[in-house]
Protein backbone atom coordinates (compact mmCIF):
# COMPACT_ATOMS: atom_id res chain seq x y z
CA UNK A 1 0.00 0.00 0.00
CA UNK A 2 1.63 3.69 -0.69
CA UNK A 3 0.93 5.74 1.70
CA UNK A 4 -0.61 9.01 -0.15
CA UNK A 5 0.89 12.45 1.09
CA UNK A 6 -1.22 14.95 2.56
CA UNK A 7 1.13 17.68 2.59
CA UNK A 8 -0.75 21.15 1.78
CA UNK A 9 -4.58 23.12 2.35
CA UNK A 10 -7.48 20.36 2.37
CA UNK A 11 -8.46 21.82 -1.42
CA UNK A 12 -5.12 20.82 -3.01
CA UNK A 13 -5.16 17.72 -1.09
CA UNK A 14 -8.72 16.82 -2.72
CA UNK A 15 -6.85 17.53 -6.40
CA UNK A 16 -4.35 15.58 -5.78
CA UNK A 17 -6.26 12.79 -4.59
CA UNK A 18 -8.28 13.23 -7.54
CA UNK A 19 -4.82 13.08 -10.09
CA UNK A 20 -4.03 9.95 -7.88
CA UNK A 21 -7.47 8.48 -8.40
CA UNK A 22 -7.64 8.98 -12.05
CA UNK A 23 -4.40 7.42 -12.27
CA UNK A 24 -4.69 4.39 -10.24
CA UNK A 25 -8.19 4.20 -11.95
CA UNK A 26 -6.80 3.93 -15.55
CA UNK A 27 -4.11 1.02 -14.31
CA UNK A 28 -7.06 -0.98 -12.31
CA UNK A 29 -8.99 -0.54 -15.92
CA UNK A 30 -6.24 -1.60 -18.14
CA UNK A 31 -5.78 -4.95 -15.92
CA UNK A 32 -9.39 -4.96 -15.12
CA UNK A 33 -10.02 -5.55 -19.29
CA UNK A 34 -7.55 -8.39 -19.35
CA UNK A 35 -10.05 -10.13 -17.16
CA UNK A 36 -13.41 -8.88 -18.42
CA UNK A 37 -12.20 -9.30 -22.03
CA UNK A 38 -11.71 -13.48 -20.93
CA UNK A 39 -14.42 -13.61 -19.03
CA UNK A 40 -16.50 -11.85 -21.63
CA UNK A 41 -15.24 -14.56 -24.25
CA UNK A 42 -14.98 -18.14 -22.61
CA UNK A 43 -16.43 -17.41 -19.36
CA UNK A 44 -13.29 -18.60 -17.18
CA UNK A 45 -12.58 -15.85 -14.25
CA UNK A 46 -8.47 -16.07 -15.17
CA UNK A 47 -6.98 -15.59 -11.79
CA UNK A 48 -3.74 -15.68 -12.84
CA UNK A 49 -4.10 -12.36 -14.97
CA UNK A 50 -2.74 -10.32 -11.95
CA UNK A 51 0.11 -12.69 -12.06
CA UNK A 52 1.28 -12.20 -15.47
CA UNK A 53 0.97 -8.34 -14.41
CA UNK A 54 3.73 -9.12 -11.95
CA UNK A 55 5.52 -10.82 -14.62
CA UNK A 56 5.32 -7.91 -16.57
CA UNK A 57 6.60 -5.82 -13.96
CA UNK A 58 9.61 -8.07 -13.37
CA UNK A 59 10.32 -8.34 -17.22
CA UNK A 60 10.47 -4.51 -16.84
CA UNK A 61 13.08 -4.46 -14.39
CA UNK A 62 15.26 -6.63 -15.91
CA UNK A 63 14.99 -4.90 -18.96
CA UNK A 64 15.61 -1.83 -17.41
CA UNK A 65 18.54 -3.21 -15.62
CA UNK A 66 19.85 -4.46 -19.03
CA UNK A 67 19.49 -1.12 -20.60
CA UNK A 68 21.40 0.51 -18.00
CA UNK A 69 24.33 -2.31 -18.11
CA UNK A 70 24.64 -1.08 -21.51
CA UNK A 71 24.39 2.44 -21.64
CA UNK A 72 25.62 3.36 -17.84
CA UNK A 73 23.76 5.81 -15.54
CA UNK A 74 20.61 7.10 -17.40
CA UNK A 75 18.53 9.75 -15.81
CA UNK A 76 15.38 11.43 -17.09
CA UNK A 77 16.13 12.80 -20.57
CA UNK A 78 16.42 11.46 -24.24
CA UNK A 79 17.96 8.32 -23.10
CA UNK A 80 15.30 7.29 -20.14
CA UNK A 81 12.45 8.24 -22.83
CA UNK A 82 14.09 5.80 -25.63
CA UNK A 83 13.69 3.28 -23.17
CA UNK A 84 10.60 4.02 -21.69
CA UNK A 85 9.17 3.73 -25.55
CA UNK A 86 10.65 0.42 -25.98
CA UNK A 87 9.99 -1.18 -22.62
CA UNK A 88 6.04 0.35 -24.18
CA UNK A 89 7.08 -2.03 -26.91
CA UNK A 90 8.58 -5.27 -25.30
CA UNK A 91 6.79 -5.64 -22.24
CA UNK A 92 3.05 -5.43 -23.54
CA UNK A 93 4.20 -7.84 -26.38
CA UNK A 94 5.90 -10.41 -23.64
CA UNK A 95 2.99 -10.46 -21.49
CA UNK A 96 0.34 -10.85 -24.44
CA UNK A 97 2.62 -13.88 -25.77
CA UNK A 98 2.95 -15.46 -22.49
CA UNK A 99 -1.06 -15.37 -22.24
CA UNK A 100 -1.48 -17.29 -25.52
CA UNK A 101 0.95 -19.47 -24.44
CA UNK A 102 -0.92 -20.08 -21.07
CA UNK A 103 -4.46 -20.66 -22.61
CA UNK A 104 -2.57 -23.13 -25.39
CA UNK A 105 -1.34 -25.14 -22.45
CA UNK A 106 -3.35 -24.98 -19.44
CA UNK A 107 -7.43 -23.60 -20.60
CA UNK A 108 -7.67 -24.84 -24.38
CA UNK A 109 -7.70 -28.59 -23.26
CA UNK A 110 -10.66 -27.69 -20.97
CA UNK A 111 -12.64 -26.22 -23.16
CA UNK A 112 -15.86 -28.62 -22.90
CA UNK A 113 -15.07 -29.53 -19.38
CA UNK A 114 -17.11 -27.80 -16.74
CA UNK A 115 -16.63 -24.30 -15.88
CA UNK A 116 -15.54 -24.78 -12.35
CA UNK A 117 -12.42 -26.92 -14.01
CA UNK A 118 -10.48 -24.35 -16.03
CA UNK A 119 -11.54 -21.99 -12.54
CA UNK A 120 -9.24 -24.38 -10.74
CA UNK A 121 -6.44 -24.40 -13.20
CA UNK A 122 -6.37 -20.81 -13.38
CA UNK A 123 -5.62 -20.54 -9.36
CA UNK A 124 -2.71 -23.35 -10.18
CA UNK A 125 -1.58 -21.00 -13.17
CA UNK A 126 -1.52 -17.98 -10.55
CA UNK A 127 0.47 -20.43 -8.14
CA UNK A 128 3.21 -21.35 -10.94
CA UNK A 129 3.44 -17.62 -11.74
CA UNK A 130 4.10 -16.41 -8.79
CA UNK A 131 6.69 -18.66 -8.22
CA UNK A 132 8.51 -17.78 -11.20
CA UNK A 133 8.07 -14.94 -10.34
CA UNK A 134 9.76 -15.37 -6.72
CA UNK A 135 12.64 -17.23 -8.96
CA UNK A 136 13.23 -14.12 -11.36
CA UNK A 137 13.10 -11.58 -9.11
CA UNK A 138 13.54 -12.61 -5.14
CA UNK A 139 11.38 -12.48 -2.85
CA UNK A 140 12.16 -8.96 -1.72
CA UNK A 141 10.85 -5.51 -3.04
CA UNK A 142 13.20 -4.26 -6.03
CA UNK A 143 13.51 -0.56 -6.94
CA UNK A 144 13.39 0.52 -10.05
CA UNK A 145 14.79 3.78 -9.18
CA UNK A 146 17.70 2.45 -7.38
CA UNK A 147 18.69 1.19 -11.23
CA UNK A 148 17.32 3.76 -12.92
CA UNK A 149 15.17 7.53 -13.06
CA UNK A 150 13.49 6.73 -16.42
CA UNK A 151 10.61 9.50 -15.37
CA UNK A 152 11.34 12.58 -13.61
CA UNK A 153 10.12 13.51 -10.00
CA UNK A 154 9.19 16.94 -11.59
CA UNK A 155 5.86 17.94 -11.97
CA UNK A 156 4.65 18.58 -16.05
CA UNK A 157 2.23 21.33 -15.78
CA UNK A 158 0.67 23.25 -12.45
CA UNK A 159 -2.93 23.70 -11.81
CA UNK A 160 -3.04 26.40 -9.66
CA UNK A 161 -1.17 24.36 -6.04
CA UNK A 162 -1.57 21.25 -7.39
CA UNK A 163 1.39 19.71 -10.22
CA UNK A 164 0.66 16.94 -12.56
CA UNK A 165 3.84 14.93 -12.22
CA UNK A 166 5.26 13.37 -15.33
CA UNK A 167 4.81 10.10 -13.96
CA UNK A 168 1.33 10.41 -13.40
CA UNK A 169 0.81 12.24 -17.25
CA UNK A 170 3.18 9.01 -18.57
CA UNK A 171 0.33 6.54 -17.09
CA UNK A 172 -2.55 9.06 -18.86
CA UNK A 173 -0.94 9.63 -21.82
CA UNK A 174 -0.28 5.85 -22.06
CA UNK A 175 -3.59 4.75 -21.41
CA UNK A 176 -6.20 7.40 -22.98
CA UNK A 177 -4.97 6.47 -26.68
CA UNK A 178 -5.12 2.76 -25.58
CA UNK A 179 -8.40 2.53 -24.08
CA UNK A 180 -9.52 4.56 -27.24
CA UNK A 181 -8.03 2.01 -29.79
CA UNK A 182 -9.29 -0.73 -28.04
CA UNK A 183 -12.50 0.65 -28.44
CA UNK A 184 -12.13 0.89 -32.18
CA UNK A 185 -10.86 -2.54 -32.32
CA UNK A 186 -13.91 -4.09 -31.05
CA UNK A 187 -16.35 -1.71 -32.65
CA UNK A 188 -15.11 -1.62 -36.39
CA UNK A 189 -12.30 -4.32 -36.82
CA UNK A 190 -13.06 -7.80 -38.44
CA UNK A 191 -11.33 -9.21 -35.02
CA UNK A 192 -13.97 -7.19 -33.18
CA UNK A 193 -17.00 -8.13 -35.04
CA UNK A 194 -15.53 -11.94 -34.16
CA UNK A 195 -15.12 -11.01 -30.56
CA UNK A 196 -18.14 -10.08 -30.16
CA UNK A 197 -20.16 -12.66 -31.69
CA UNK A 198 -18.26 -15.61 -30.14
CA UNK A 199 -18.68 -13.65 -26.81
CA UNK A 200 -22.54 -14.12 -27.14
CA UNK A 201 -22.87 -17.50 -28.62
CA UNK A 202 -19.63 -19.26 -29.47
CA UNK A 203 -21.44 -22.19 -31.30
CA UNK A 204 -23.02 -19.53 -33.20
CA UNK A 205 -19.98 -17.82 -34.43
CA UNK A 206 -18.61 -21.41 -35.24
CA UNK A 207 -21.47 -21.64 -37.66
CA UNK A 208 -20.89 -18.02 -39.03
CA UNK A 209 -17.54 -19.32 -39.97
CA UNK A 210 -15.78 -17.61 -37.46
CA UNK A 211 -11.96 -19.62 -36.41
CA UNK A 212 -13.66 -19.33 -32.50
CA UNK A 213 -10.03 -21.00 -31.58
CA UNK A 214 -8.23 -18.38 -32.84
CA UNK A 215 -10.58 -15.62 -31.62
CA UNK A 216 -10.02 -16.59 -28.32
CA UNK A 217 -6.45 -17.20 -28.58
CA UNK A 218 -6.51 -12.93 -29.90
CA UNK A 219 -8.80 -12.24 -26.85
CA UNK A 220 -5.90 -13.78 -24.60
CA UNK A 221 -3.36 -11.66 -26.68
CA UNK A 222 -5.35 -8.42 -25.61
CA UNK A 223 -5.81 -8.87 -22.41
CA UNK A 224 -2.29 -9.87 -21.80
CA UNK A 225 -0.76 -6.82 -23.91
CA UNK A 226 -3.24 -4.75 -21.57
CA UNK A 227 -1.40 -6.17 -18.73
CA UNK A 228 1.91 -5.55 -19.80
CA UNK A 229 1.28 -1.97 -20.67
CA UNK A 230 -0.15 -1.46 -17.08
CA UNK A 231 3.15 -3.38 -15.88
CA UNK A 232 5.11 -0.80 -17.36
CA UNK A 233 3.44 2.34 -16.55
CA UNK A 234 3.01 1.04 -13.28
CA UNK A 235 6.70 0.48 -12.35
CA UNK A 236 7.17 3.66 -13.51
CA UNK A 237 5.13 5.23 -11.36
CA UNK A 238 5.21 3.69 -8.15
CA UNK A 239 9.18 2.50 -8.44
CA UNK A 240 9.05 -0.45 -6.40
CA UNK A 241 8.03 -4.41 -7.65
CA UNK A 242 8.12 -7.57 -5.59
CA UNK A 243 6.69 -10.88 -6.60
CA UNK A 244 3.73 -10.72 -4.63
CA UNK A 245 2.35 -7.24 -6.27
CA UNK A 246 0.02 -9.43 -8.92
CA UNK A 247 -1.97 -10.83 -6.25
CA UNK A 248 -3.66 -7.37 -4.34
CA UNK A 249 -3.52 -5.36 -7.90
CA UNK A 250 -5.27 -8.46 -9.19
CA UNK A 251 -7.71 -8.88 -7.01
CA UNK A 252 -8.85 -4.84 -7.50
CA UNK A 253 -8.97 -5.08 -11.17
CA UNK A 254 -11.18 -8.42 -11.03
CA UNK A 255 -12.98 -6.34 -8.28
CA UNK A 256 -13.39 -3.31 -11.13
CA UNK A 257 -14.39 -5.79 -13.66
CA UNK A 258 -17.17 -7.25 -11.50
CA UNK A 259 -18.46 -3.77 -10.56
CA UNK A 260 -18.47 -2.49 -14.08
CA UNK A 261 -20.47 -5.68 -14.99
CA UNK A 262 -17.96 -8.76 -15.90
CA UNK A 263 -17.72 -9.26 -19.89
CA UNK A 264 -18.39 -5.70 -20.69
CA UNK A 265 -15.67 -3.18 -22.06
CA UNK A 266 -16.69 0.14 -20.74
CA UNK A 267 -18.01 -1.49 -17.51
CA UNK A 268 -14.22 -2.56 -16.92
CA UNK A 269 -12.86 0.71 -17.52
CA UNK A 270 -15.85 2.47 -15.16
CA UNK A 271 -15.11 -0.30 -12.96
CA UNK A 272 -11.55 0.28 -12.74
CA UNK A 273 -11.87 4.03 -12.41
CA UNK A 274 -14.52 4.46 -9.76
CA UNK A 275 -11.75 1.46 -7.92
CA UNK A 276 -8.59 3.95 -8.47
CA UNK A 277 -10.80 6.90 -6.56
CA UNK A 278 -12.15 5.00 -3.55
CA UNK A 279 -8.26 3.83 -3.33
CA UNK A 280 -7.34 7.15 -3.79
CA UNK A 281 -9.65 9.12 -1.43
CA UNK A 282 -9.64 6.06 1.27
CA UNK A 283 -6.71 6.21 1.28
CA UNK A 284 -6.21 9.74 1.46
CA UNK A 285 -8.34 10.49 4.06
CA UNK A 286 -7.86 7.49 6.25
CA UNK A 287 -3.81 7.08 5.82
CA UNK A 288 -4.78 3.70 3.88
CA UNK A 289 -6.11 1.93 7.23
CA UNK A 290 -9.66 1.61 5.11
CA UNK A 291 -8.69 1.14 1.51
CA UNK A 292 -9.88 -2.43 1.31
CA UNK A 293 -12.58 -2.60 3.40
CA UNK A 294 -13.62 0.62 1.85
CA UNK A 295 -13.07 -1.07 -1.84
CA UNK A 296 -15.14 -4.30 -0.77
CA UNK A 297 -17.49 -2.61 1.19
CA UNK A 298 -18.59 -0.84 -2.23
CA UNK A 299 -18.35 -4.47 -4.09
CA UNK A 300 -21.07 -5.95 -1.91
CA UNK A 301 -23.27 -3.22 -1.43
CA UNK A 302 -23.53 -2.70 -5.14
CA UNK A 303 -23.68 -6.41 -6.14
CA UNK A 304 -26.76 -6.38 -3.42
CA UNK A 305 -28.65 -3.47 -5.67
CA UNK A 306 -26.87 -4.59 -9.07
CA UNK A 307 -25.90 -8.35 -9.51
CA UNK A 308 -24.72 -7.72 -13.04
CA UNK A 309 -22.74 -5.01 -12.48
CA UNK A 310 -23.07 -1.37 -13.35
CA UNK A 311 -22.74 -1.87 -16.71
CA UNK A 312 -23.50 -5.17 -16.88
CA UNK A 313 -25.95 -7.21 -19.19
CA UNK A 314 -29.64 -8.76 -18.64
CA UNK A 315 -30.38 -9.50 -22.08
CA UNK A 316 -30.99 -13.46 -22.18
CA UNK A 317 -31.47 -15.82 -25.16
CA UNK A 318 -35.00 -16.36 -25.66
CA UNK A 319 -35.14 -20.36 -26.16
CA UNK B 1 -23.18 -37.66 -57.43
CA UNK B 2 -25.54 -36.28 -54.32
CA UNK B 3 -24.55 -33.04 -52.84
CA UNK B 4 -24.12 -34.19 -49.68
CA UNK B 5 -23.53 -37.84 -49.15
CA UNK B 6 -23.46 -39.08 -45.46
CA UNK B 7 -21.89 -42.93 -44.96
CA UNK B 8 -21.65 -44.48 -41.72
CA UNK B 9 -20.99 -41.70 -39.45
CA UNK B 10 -20.08 -41.88 -35.94
CA UNK B 11 -19.73 -39.27 -33.50
CA UNK B 12 -20.73 -38.32 -29.73
CA UNK B 13 -19.37 -36.52 -27.30
CA UNK B 14 -16.53 -37.45 -24.58
CA UNK B 15 -17.89 -41.30 -23.93
CA UNK B 16 -21.21 -40.91 -25.51
CA UNK B 17 -21.95 -42.26 -28.84
CA UNK B 18 -24.77 -40.45 -30.58
CA UNK B 19 -24.18 -40.85 -34.08
CA UNK B 20 -23.80 -45.12 -34.24
CA UNK B 21 -23.46 -45.24 -38.21
CA UNK B 22 -25.53 -42.96 -40.06
CA UNK B 23 -25.87 -42.80 -43.66
CA UNK B 24 -28.21 -40.38 -45.54
CA UNK B 25 -28.03 -38.28 -48.51
CA UNK B 26 -29.44 -34.77 -50.64
CA UNK B 27 -29.58 -34.13 -54.04
CA UNK B 28 -28.76 -31.10 -55.41
CA UNK B 29 -32.54 -29.02 -55.44
CA UNK B 30 -34.51 -31.40 -53.05
CA UNK B 31 -35.39 -31.00 -49.48
CA UNK B 32 -34.49 -33.58 -47.37
CA UNK B 33 -35.90 -34.30 -43.78
CA UNK B 34 -35.17 -36.43 -40.84
CA UNK B 35 -37.65 -37.12 -38.53
CA UNK B 36 -37.26 -38.87 -34.95
CA UNK B 37 -38.07 -38.24 -31.60
CA UNK B 38 -36.10 -36.64 -28.93
CA UNK B 39 -32.58 -37.72 -28.53
CA UNK B 40 -32.28 -39.72 -31.35
CA UNK B 41 -29.70 -37.71 -32.59
CA UNK B 42 -30.68 -35.35 -34.75
CA UNK B 43 -29.24 -31.87 -33.82
CA UNK B 44 -25.70 -34.12 -33.90
CA UNK B 45 -25.92 -35.17 -36.88
CA UNK B 46 -26.02 -31.52 -38.04
CA UNK B 47 -23.52 -30.30 -36.15
CA UNK B 48 -21.46 -33.03 -36.58
CA UNK B 49 -21.77 -31.62 -40.50
CA UNK B 50 -21.30 -28.34 -39.66
CA UNK B 51 -18.02 -29.27 -37.86
CA UNK B 52 -18.86 -28.80 -34.54
CA UNK B 53 -18.78 -32.28 -33.27
CA UNK B 54 -15.98 -34.18 -34.69
CA UNK B 55 -16.70 -37.35 -37.09
CA UNK B 56 -15.12 -40.48 -35.05
CA UNK B 57 -15.55 -42.32 -38.05
CA UNK B 58 -17.18 -42.40 -41.69
CA UNK B 59 -17.39 -40.28 -44.44
CA UNK B 60 -18.95 -36.71 -45.34
CA UNK B 61 -18.38 -35.79 -48.58
CA UNK B 62 -20.04 -32.56 -49.58
CA UNK B 63 -19.66 -31.26 -53.35
CA UNK B 64 -17.49 -34.13 -54.14
CA UNK B 65 -15.26 -32.95 -51.01
CA UNK B 66 -14.45 -34.91 -48.06
CA UNK B 67 -15.35 -32.85 -45.02
CA UNK B 68 -14.61 -35.29 -42.19
CA UNK B 69 -11.47 -32.98 -41.41
CA UNK B 70 -12.65 -29.84 -42.16
CA UNK B 71 -12.48 -27.17 -39.07
CA UNK B 72 -16.13 -25.75 -38.84
CA UNK B 73 -15.49 -22.29 -39.69
CA UNK B 74 -13.66 -23.53 -42.76
CA UNK B 75 -17.39 -25.53 -43.69
CA UNK B 76 -19.35 -22.18 -44.41
CA UNK B 77 -17.12 -21.24 -46.89
CA UNK B 78 -17.57 -24.46 -48.97
CA UNK B 79 -21.44 -23.65 -49.27
CA UNK B 80 -23.03 -25.34 -45.65
CA UNK B 81 -25.09 -22.84 -44.04
CA UNK B 82 -26.75 -23.93 -40.67
CA UNK B 83 -29.56 -22.65 -38.74
CA UNK B 84 -29.19 -24.02 -35.50
CA UNK B 85 -31.83 -25.32 -32.97
CA UNK B 86 -32.63 -22.94 -30.39
CA UNK B 87 -31.60 -20.41 -32.94
CA UNK B 88 -28.81 -19.02 -31.61
CA UNK B 89 -29.01 -15.75 -32.24
CA UNK B 90 -26.34 -12.86 -31.31
CA UNK B 91 -28.74 -11.37 -28.39
CA UNK B 92 -26.62 -8.02 -28.42
CA UNK B 93 -26.25 -7.30 -31.74
CA UNK B 94 -28.73 -5.66 -33.94
CA UNK B 95 -31.00 -7.69 -36.48
CA UNK B 96 -29.00 -5.88 -39.23
CA UNK B 97 -25.65 -6.89 -37.32
CA UNK B 98 -27.28 -10.26 -36.84
CA UNK B 99 -27.37 -10.83 -40.54
CA UNK B 100 -24.15 -9.15 -41.61
CA UNK B 101 -22.31 -11.21 -39.29
CA UNK B 102 -23.92 -14.59 -41.46
CA UNK B 103 -21.92 -13.10 -44.12
CA UNK B 104 -18.79 -12.73 -42.15
CA UNK B 105 -16.79 -14.99 -44.56
CA UNK B 106 -17.67 -12.96 -47.42
CA UNK B 107 -16.34 -9.61 -48.16
CA UNK B 108 -18.34 -8.33 -51.44
CA UNK B 109 -20.20 -5.13 -49.84
CA UNK B 110 -22.53 -4.50 -52.49
CA UNK B 111 -23.27 -8.45 -52.80
CA UNK B 112 -23.99 -8.41 -48.91
CA UNK B 113 -26.04 -5.71 -49.35
CA UNK B 114 -28.23 -7.16 -51.81
CA UNK B 115 -28.74 -10.48 -49.72
CA UNK B 116 -29.85 -8.08 -47.27
CA UNK B 117 -32.48 -6.40 -49.23
CA UNK B 118 -33.49 -9.84 -50.23
CA UNK B 119 -33.72 -11.26 -46.82
CA UNK B 120 -35.84 -8.10 -46.43
CA UNK B 121 -38.15 -9.63 -49.16
CA UNK B 122 -38.77 -13.22 -47.39
CA UNK B 123 -39.33 -11.98 -44.02
CA UNK B 124 -40.59 -8.46 -44.25
CA UNK B 125 -40.87 -8.14 -40.60
CA UNK B 126 -37.12 -8.36 -40.02
CA UNK B 127 -36.85 -5.19 -42.06
CA UNK B 128 -39.08 -3.35 -39.49
CA UNK B 129 -37.46 -4.77 -36.83
CA UNK B 130 -33.62 -3.94 -38.25
CA UNK B 131 -32.20 -1.68 -35.71
CA UNK B 132 -33.81 -3.93 -32.61
CA UNK B 133 -31.43 -5.69 -30.63
CA UNK B 134 -31.74 -10.12 -31.56
CA UNK B 135 -32.23 -10.42 -28.14
CA UNK B 136 -35.56 -8.42 -28.06
CA UNK B 137 -37.45 -10.48 -30.85
CA UNK B 138 -40.53 -12.93 -30.40
CA UNK B 139 -39.42 -16.38 -30.96
CA UNK B 140 -40.85 -16.46 -34.41
CA UNK B 141 -38.98 -13.43 -35.40
CA UNK B 142 -35.27 -15.21 -34.29
CA UNK B 143 -36.23 -18.19 -36.45
CA UNK B 144 -36.78 -15.85 -39.57
CA UNK B 145 -33.38 -13.95 -38.25
CA UNK B 146 -31.77 -17.58 -38.39
CA UNK B 147 -32.67 -18.92 -41.63
CA UNK B 148 -32.05 -15.39 -43.10
CA UNK B 149 -28.74 -15.10 -41.12
CA UNK B 150 -27.83 -18.66 -42.52
CA UNK B 151 -28.91 -17.38 -46.23
CA UNK B 152 -26.25 -14.56 -46.03
CA UNK B 153 -23.26 -17.25 -46.65
CA UNK B 154 -24.97 -18.05 -49.97
CA UNK B 155 -25.21 -21.52 -48.63
CA UNK B 156 -25.77 -24.42 -51.50
CA UNK B 157 -27.37 -26.65 -48.92
CA UNK B 158 -29.42 -25.27 -45.86
CA UNK B 159 -29.21 -26.86 -43.03
CA UNK B 160 -32.16 -26.50 -40.59
CA UNK B 161 -32.95 -27.69 -37.18
CA UNK B 162 -36.02 -27.63 -35.85
CA UNK B 163 -37.58 -24.22 -37.16
CA UNK B 164 -41.10 -24.90 -35.89
CA UNK B 165 -39.74 -25.28 -32.29
CA UNK B 166 -42.33 -23.87 -30.07
CA UNK B 167 -43.96 -21.22 -32.31
CA UNK B 168 -47.40 -20.40 -32.97
CA UNK B 169 -48.81 -22.70 -36.00
CA UNK B 170 -49.60 -19.57 -37.63
CA UNK B 171 -45.24 -18.78 -37.57
CA UNK B 172 -44.81 -22.08 -38.31
CA UNK B 173 -46.99 -22.00 -41.69
CA UNK B 174 -45.42 -18.77 -43.02
CA UNK B 175 -41.65 -20.11 -42.26
CA UNK B 176 -42.36 -23.40 -44.44
CA UNK B 177 -44.01 -21.54 -46.76
CA UNK B 178 -40.51 -19.29 -46.97
CA UNK B 179 -38.45 -22.68 -46.73
CA UNK B 180 -40.24 -24.43 -49.88
CA UNK B 181 -40.09 -20.70 -51.60
CA UNK B 182 -35.85 -20.92 -51.24
CA UNK B 183 -36.36 -24.43 -52.39
CA UNK B 184 -37.79 -23.23 -55.62
CA UNK B 185 -35.40 -20.77 -56.42
CA UNK B 186 -33.20 -23.61 -56.24
CA UNK B 187 -31.90 -24.21 -52.44
CA UNK B 188 -31.52 -27.87 -51.19
CA UNK B 189 -32.70 -28.31 -47.55
CA UNK B 190 -31.52 -30.93 -44.91
CA UNK B 191 -34.53 -30.13 -42.65
CA UNK B 192 -34.55 -31.89 -38.90
CA UNK B 193 -38.13 -31.69 -37.43
CA UNK B 194 -39.98 -32.80 -34.82
CA UNK B 195 -43.26 -31.75 -36.42
CA UNK B 196 -42.87 -34.54 -38.46
CA UNK B 197 -45.98 -34.45 -40.22
CA UNK B 198 -45.31 -30.80 -41.48
CA UNK B 199 -41.74 -32.13 -42.45
CA UNK B 200 -43.05 -34.46 -44.49
CA UNK B 201 -45.39 -32.54 -46.19
CA UNK B 202 -42.92 -29.91 -47.04
CA UNK B 203 -39.80 -32.48 -48.15
CA UNK B 204 -39.30 -34.78 -51.61
CA UNK B 205 -38.27 -37.36 -49.15
CA UNK B 206 -37.78 -38.31 -45.66
CA UNK B 207 -35.51 -40.64 -43.11
CA UNK B 208 -36.80 -41.66 -39.53
CA UNK B 209 -33.86 -42.09 -37.33
CA UNK B 210 -33.74 -43.67 -33.90
CA UNK B 211 -31.05 -43.99 -31.65
CA UNK B 212 -28.20 -42.56 -33.94
CA UNK B 213 -29.02 -44.39 -37.00
CA UNK B 214 -31.84 -44.53 -39.91
CA UNK B 215 -34.60 -46.77 -39.52
CA UNK B 216 -36.45 -45.87 -42.68
CA UNK B 217 -36.42 -43.63 -45.34
CA UNK B 218 -38.84 -43.48 -48.45
CA UNK B 219 -40.28 -40.43 -50.51
CA UNK B 220 -42.21 -38.36 -47.91
CA UNK B 221 -45.38 -39.14 -48.79
CA UNK B 222 -44.90 -42.41 -49.18
CA UNK B 223 -43.79 -42.12 -45.32
CA UNK B 224 -46.68 -39.98 -44.36
CA UNK B 225 -49.09 -42.51 -45.24
CA UNK B 226 -46.98 -45.04 -44.04
CA UNK B 227 -49.07 -47.21 -40.89
CA UNK B 228 -46.00 -47.65 -39.12
CA UNK B 229 -44.80 -43.67 -38.78
CA UNK B 230 -48.31 -42.77 -38.44
CA UNK B 231 -48.69 -44.67 -35.16
CA UNK B 232 -45.07 -43.54 -34.20
CA UNK B 233 -44.61 -39.65 -35.18
CA UNK B 234 -48.09 -38.76 -36.28
CA UNK B 235 -50.15 -39.58 -33.32
CA UNK B 236 -52.74 -41.39 -35.52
Amino acid sequence: MQPILADGNGGALFWELLVNGLVMGSLFALIALGYSLVYGIIELVNFAHGDLFMLGAAMTYTLTALAVSWFGTVTPGGMSFAIVLGLLLIVPFFCGGANILIDRAVYRPLRRAPRLVPLVSALGVSFVLVNIGQLWIGTSPLSLENKAQLVSDDSLIQMGEVPLKWKDAVVLITVVPVMVGLTWLVKFTRLGKAMRATAQNLVAAQLMGIGVERVIASTFFVGGYLAGLAAVVYTLKIGRIEYQMGFQNGLYAFTAAVVGGIGNIPGAVLGGLLLGFIYSFGGGYSQGNWVDALIFGVLIVLLIFRPTGLLGSRSREKV
Amino acid sequence: MALLEITDLRSGYGAIEVLKGLSLKVEAGEIVTVIGANGAGKTTTLMTISGCVKARDGRISFDGNDLASVPAHEIVKRGLAQSPEGRKIFPRLSVLENLEMGAFTRNDKPGIREDIEKSFQYFPILKERQKQLGGTLSGGEQQMLAIARALMSRPKLLLLDEPSLGLAPMIVLKIFDVIRELNRQGMSVLLVEQNARMALRLAHRGYVMETGTITMTDKAEVLLNDPRIQAAYLGE
